[in-house]
């Protein structure tokens, strides 16, 4: 077991340097350079440009480019950032934290909700609740998330102030700007996004976890736990749910990377500032260096996820061996 | 012998006649048993779900590429501004849907903007099913170290938050919408290479197939007459389905400000135009975003329909 994890550990780094050469080689064959935004800077001479990016190494070939910046990773430097002149670590470290809860409490709020919505669902096959259960996750399953959380935007912040109701939430952001922050104003401003991003895995799972467990309670041993006479909470939740479960492991596994994914698009519908936003922002400013760590590190838990998932689906299913 | 007693002629009329019999039991024997995608296609038509779907994706799409109709109806064309008229609310001023920002008709840029989106997710889930089902094939079909390359890279390609690989493929190429589809559908082939490697690996090994090659049936002609057509079932599959996903991503982009670009109208940065004006206008927030969701929906539930048709497991 601890060799399989130190072997899939190590045979991550070259996964991961194989990733950052592909991203590094894209954003640096992009026309356009950080010195962009000095184009109709009438202070700045075209010779000051050509030096500010010689001092900033950008006249050098990508690939040269690439194993210097490789080399101040792994020293633990990111660099700096082409626009602010910041070190690219505090915009990393500021980002971090709010995708990551973001992205867990949308995992929790899916995991937590599917699970048991889609066994009931699979005991009372085609009952209304079945049905109903049923037609909702379809609905919600094809559904854009940029245009979902623009409407509870709309519903929940600018409806509800219209209509005067006694609550409303914010339109965006991590916190109140204006005074001080506290636990219930963090909750607040996470509502809305992490409904929007876990709504859609929600959705899929209820149906994969209705699916899996309509297989396992057609299985033989499940007649012979019957049989046996055991009380039917026993037999679903002893005997059906941990076999139900295993294809569930992986599945949330594989969907580690649209949880990611989706959290970039949700974090730019509610202004919320993760690694998502960032991203887009850093790009939308030719800053490079930002990019860079940005995707990296969205590629890094990516990556990680899947690994996680992995090792979980050995601990749960015996019968995987780790060699 | 005997046979030769009897003239020619009367030996060709009985010929004629044993054939006749012959090809009349034939078709006979035909007719009793449909093929695999009328059967298909009877289960298909029973599902009633998937049939409501199939009608109103197939009018998103009449609707999508009848646009000029659609704009000789309303009247409009889908970059007339008339800066009076803007953030008409639907039905106001014979406006159905109706205006933008801009005072342009809603209706009208909807039906441009479907033709625009419909026509990016098409073209991309038909490039993505050429590069995915030839490395799924040459993968699947040869092995070895070919096989494991090509694998690895599925691998890498998966392991990546697709959407930032999109943004960056876009950023770098400023793609127009047909660029755009080809941005996406390098990177939604996985999917395909995936199960078309899989189908191709169990198919290789089928008597049937050893029966072709000893034959004297060349590798190409045992991959498009004998492979194919057995694989072509799971392709439209996985076509039905990952048009909805691509038809999100196309949105999801354009909205990011990253796909289709302006003036050229497409429902995802219809939506992003819109977005500014949430606290003003919910209709003109409401509509192309709904446009998308339909088309998503409809197809999605046409494709589960397809899946439900055409999986033998299933057979009655």
């Amino acid at each position: 077991m601890s060799r399989y994890l130190l072997r899939r550990l190590i045979g991550i780094i070259p996964l991961l340097l194989g990733i950052s050469f592909v991203v590094y080689a894209l954003l640096n064959l992009v026309p356009g350079s950080p010195t962009d935004q000095f184009e109709f800077n009438p202070n700045i001479r075209p010779e000051d440009r050509e030096r500010i990016e010689e001092n900033l190494g950008l006249n050098a070939p990508w690939y040269a480019r690439y194993f210097t910046w490789l080399a101040n990773v792994l020293q633990g430097d990111l660099g700096n950032s082409f626009t602010n002149f910041a070190p690219v670590e505090n915009a990393i470290t500021a980002a971090l934290p709010n995708t990551l809860i973001l992205s867990v409490t949308a995992l929790i709020f899916a995991l937590v909700l599917s699970v048991p919505i889609g066994i009931i669902s699979a005991v009372r096959l085609n009952s209304f609740f079945d049905r109903f259960v049923t037609m909702v996750s379809t609905a919600f399953f094809s559904i854009p998330s940029i245009w979902l959380g623009l409407l509870l935007i709309i519903l929940f912040s600018v409806k509800f102030q219209e209509w005067g109701m006694p609550f409303s939430l914010p339109t965006g952001g991590v916190r109140d700007l204006r005074g001080e922050s506290g636990f219930w104003d963090r909750v607040e401003h996470l509502i809305l996004p992490a409904f929007t991003l876990g709504v859609v895995q929600l959705a899929g799972w209820t149906r994969y976890v209705r699916s899996s467990m309509l297989e396992v309670i057609r299985q033989d041993y499940i007649r012979t736990a019957e049989a046996k006479g055991l009380r039917q909470r026993a037999v679903l939740m002893g005997h059906a749910f941990r076999n139900a479960m295993l294809p569930l492991v992986t599945l949330v596994g594989l969907t580690i990377p649209d949880l990611f994914g989706g959290a970039l698009i949700v974090e730019n519908v509610f202004a919320y500032p993760g690694i998502g936003r960032l991203t887009v922002e850093s790009l939308n400013q030719n800053d490079y260096s930002v990019a860079m760590a940005a995707i990296m590190m969205l590629a890094f838990l990516t990556v990680l996820g899947n690994l996680i998932a992995d090792v979980m689906y050995g601990v749960l299913d015996p019968r995987v061996r780790f060699d | 012998m005997a046979h030769q007693s009897e003239t020619s002629s009367a030996a060709t009329a009985r010929l004629a006649d044993e054939k006749s019999k012959l090809t009349a039991l034939d078709r006979s024997h035909l007719r009793s048993t449909p093929g695999f995608y009328n059967r298909a296609w009877g289960r298909f038509r029973k599902d009633k779900v998937a049939m409501v779907a199939l009608v109103i994706a197939i009018a998103i799409l009449i609707f999508s590429f009848g646009a000029p109709v659609v704009s000789e109806l309303t009247g409009y064309g889908y970059e007339t501004m008339d800066l009076r008229k803007k953030l008409l609310a639907p039905g106001e001023q014979g406006h159905l849907l109706g205006t933008d920002s801009n005072g342009r008709d809603i209706l009208t840029r909807l039906a441009y903007g479907g033709r625009v989106s419909m026509m990016v997710s098409v073209l991309a889930v038909i490039s993505a099913l050429v590069i995915g089902g030839a490395v799924g094939s040459i993968a699947g079909y040869y092995g070895g170290f070919i096989d494991s390359v090509l694998m690895r890279l599925v691998d890498v390609v998966i392991s990546i938050p697709g959407i930032t690989i999109l943004l960056l493929l876009s950023v770098w190429f400023r793609p127009g919408p047909v660029g755009l589809a080809f941005v996406i559908a390098g990177l939604a082939w996985t999917g395909i290479s995936r199960l078309v490697r899989g189908e191709v690996l169990t198919l290789k090994n089928r008597d049937y197939i050893d029966a072709a090659r000893v034959l004297g049936a060349s590798n190409s002609r045992i991959i498009v007459r004998h492979i194919f057509p057995n694989v072509l079932s799971i392709i439209i599959v996985w076509m039905s389905l990952a048009l909805p996903a691509l038809i999100l991503y196309e949105a999801t982009l354009s909205y990011l400000g990253f796909g289709v670009r302006i003036p050229v109208p497409s429902w995802g940065n219809m939506l992003d135009e819109a977005k500014e004006f949430y606290r003003s206008s919910w209709t003109y927030v409401f509509i192309p975003g709904f446009a998308i969701y339909l088309a998503a929906l409809a197809f999605n539930l046409v494709g589960d329909g397809l899946r439900d048709a055409l999986d033998p497991r299933l057979n009655e």
